[in-house]
């Protein structure tokens, strides 16, 4: 009974030490970058006033609306033609790095570790360094999202692999398949409705990514976004804004359809 | 006799007996794969390239690269104004992940389908894609424009996608929970909280801290892009004033590789984690 109590105590006093480290770290951390926690909730009724107001399109902003919709379709193309080039590399690689289809270990493990740098260089950095010698410039874009996208996919399709197809992989190695009858008859089939589902969400981050990349590089929605923002034309923002709103949610409707029918 | 059935279903054809199968599943999904693979070989013609020299492009381009990664150094910044910012930026990323995580558990818990009404769930849901659907950058401006450019707004902004992914991955592993156990307590008589505090909690703890330790790390990045792009500050800041003011590719090279760093660290801690708290089960 005793002890019973002591376990009790124990996890309380546990609990509190959490509490009060998460406690310390946010003030020190609200101290470092200035963020008041007053100043963020006072600001939430004027940014929902703003929205209200400007998110519906008035007659002037529908004047850019050809614009935009340019824009917006230069977006789309961009986000899936990167997403589906990036995925074409990325199986090539995910091949070579999961543990069932895996070439020898070195190369698993530096297919692996190239992954993981393209994953992890902030999509950012790419496009800054890039838009230095493309210009403002479509390319631009391509690159920085290709790059990160094939990061991303690389590690989704190593895991699809993996789960998928070890039973398979087996029976097929026992019949005495060869290598690539294991990877085009028993892998790929097996793992491939979970890569189409994979490339829809990519597709939907990747046209985020693009205003972010448009925003800094000068090119698609985002650059468009950017001068009326500036200008402080708020109507045409809100117009852009929801342009995309619409755009991202019909392509996630398209995907959760198509999914439910293939998976 | 079930043996014999599917054997009658074989279909042989030239003499190889038939693997594929044709269904609904397979027609979709090899419609979407062509439809996909023509869209990708006719885009290219979509785009306006303005008149630019690919190959000088891609020389310049490898230049700069080997510039970057090959010789980095620090000009403009000192190493401890860098360890600085990189802090600020973690920073940015612990406050917005810290609190959608919180503002997450409550609705997560509004959202579970075995704890509330579905109607409550949905309009969630439907709150979620909302959010979602601007992308982050677009509400750091948004806020910006009440809030003023700066750490709040960019706080905000990423707090609504952290909540948006977190409620889904929280309401997902209350959803997992064992209905029986839920079905107990109330049988019991125990309140609403009772069964929040004594089975929900204990049950899905180890998942919540893995998903927010995960969103911590998406968080990161995310913070690194707002610095650049809505002015947050930290490392991101850093970057962009390295490319787009000084040109310095030097520079950039060694803020990416200290950027670079601190991503394998987090998502190292994020694999130790999740293999700690949900392999061990």
């Amino acid at each position: 009974m005793n002890g019973n109590l002591d376990v009790v105590k124990k996890k309380k006093i546990q609990m509190t030490l959490v509490l009060l480290i998460m406690l310390l770290i946010t003030v020190g951390t609200s101290m470092l970058t200035e963020f008041s926690f007053a100043q963020g909730i006072a600001s939430i009724p004027g940014t929902i006033v703003w929205m209200a107001t400007n998110l519906i399109p008035g007659a002037e902003s529908m004047e850019n609306l050809p614009k935009v919709l340019a824009k917006l379709w230069e977006t789309i193309v961009l986000s899936v033609l990167s997403t589906t080039t990036a995925a074409i590399a990325a199986l090539f690689f995910a091949l070579l790095g999961s543990k069932t289809t895996k070439v020898n270990q070195p190369m698993a493990i530096m297919s692996r570790f190239i992954a993981s740098v393209f994953r992890n260089i902030p999509v950012v950095a790419w496009a800054l360094v890039l838009v230095i010698s493309f210009g403002h410039n479509v390319v631009t874009g391509y690159f920085a999202l290709f790059f990160t996208t094939f990061g991303f996919l690389v590690r989704a399709f190593i895991e699809t692999i993996d789960e998928a197809s070890i039973e398979s992989v087996e029976a097929l190695n026992a019949t005495g398949a060869t290598y690539f009858q294991m990877v085009f008859r028993g892998v790929i089939p097996e793992s491939l409705p979970q890569m189409v589902s994979w490339l829809f969400f990519m597709i939907d981050t990747n046209i985020r990514s693009a205003t972010l990349v448009g925003l800094l590089t000068g090119t698609g929605i985002g650059y468009l976004f950017d001068i009326h923002y500036k200008r402080l034309d708020y109507e045409t923002v809100g117009l852009i804004t929801i342009c995309i709103i619409v755009v991202v949610i019909a392509i996630e409707f398209i995907s959760n359809k198509v999914r439910r029918l293939i998976l | 006799m079930e043996a014999a059935s599917s054997v009658q279903r074989l279909k042989v054809r030239h003499g190889k007996i038939k693997i594929r199968t044709f269904n609904r599943s397979t027609f979709v999904l090899q419609l979407t794969l062509s439809f996909i693979l023509l869209f990708t070989i006719i885009a290219p013609f979509f785009l306006d390239y303005s008149a630019i020299d690919i190959q000088t492009a891609i020389f310049y381009t490898l230049d700069n690269l080997k510039m970057m990664f090959l010789q980095p150094a620090l000009n403009q910044v000192t190493l401890g104004a860098a360890l600085y910012q990189i802090l600020i930026t973690l920073s940015l990323a612990f406050l917005s992940t810290l609190i959608g995580a919180v503002i997450s558990f409550f609705l997560s818990i509004a959202s579970a389908k075995n704890l509330m009404p579905s109607y409550i769930s949905n309009i969630i849901i439907a709150f979620n894609s909302f959010i979602r659907a601007v992308p982050t950058v677009l509400w750091v401006l948004i806020f910006a424009i009440v809030a003023g450019l700066g750490s709040v707004a960019a706080v905000l902004g990423m707090t609504l996608h952290t909540i948006a992914y977190l409620t889904k991955a929280y309401s997902e592993s209350i959803e997992d929970i064992d209905n029986g156990m839920i079905e107990a307590l109330r049988a019991t008589g125990a309140k609403w909280w009772h069964i929040i505090v004594h089975v929900v909690l204990p049950q899905t703890s180890s998942y919540m801290v893995s998903w927010t330790f995960l969103r911590f790390e998406t968080n990161y990045g995310v913070a690194i892009a707002m610095g650049a792009a809505a002015a947050a500050g930290g490392i991101g800041f850093e970057l962009f004033m390295a490319s787009s003011f000084y040109y310095d590719l030097h520079e950039v090279g060694m803020i990416t590789y200290f950027a670079l760093a601190i991503a394998l660290i987090l998502e190292f801690i994020s694999i130790w984690i999740k293999n700690r708290l949900i392999g061990s089960r």
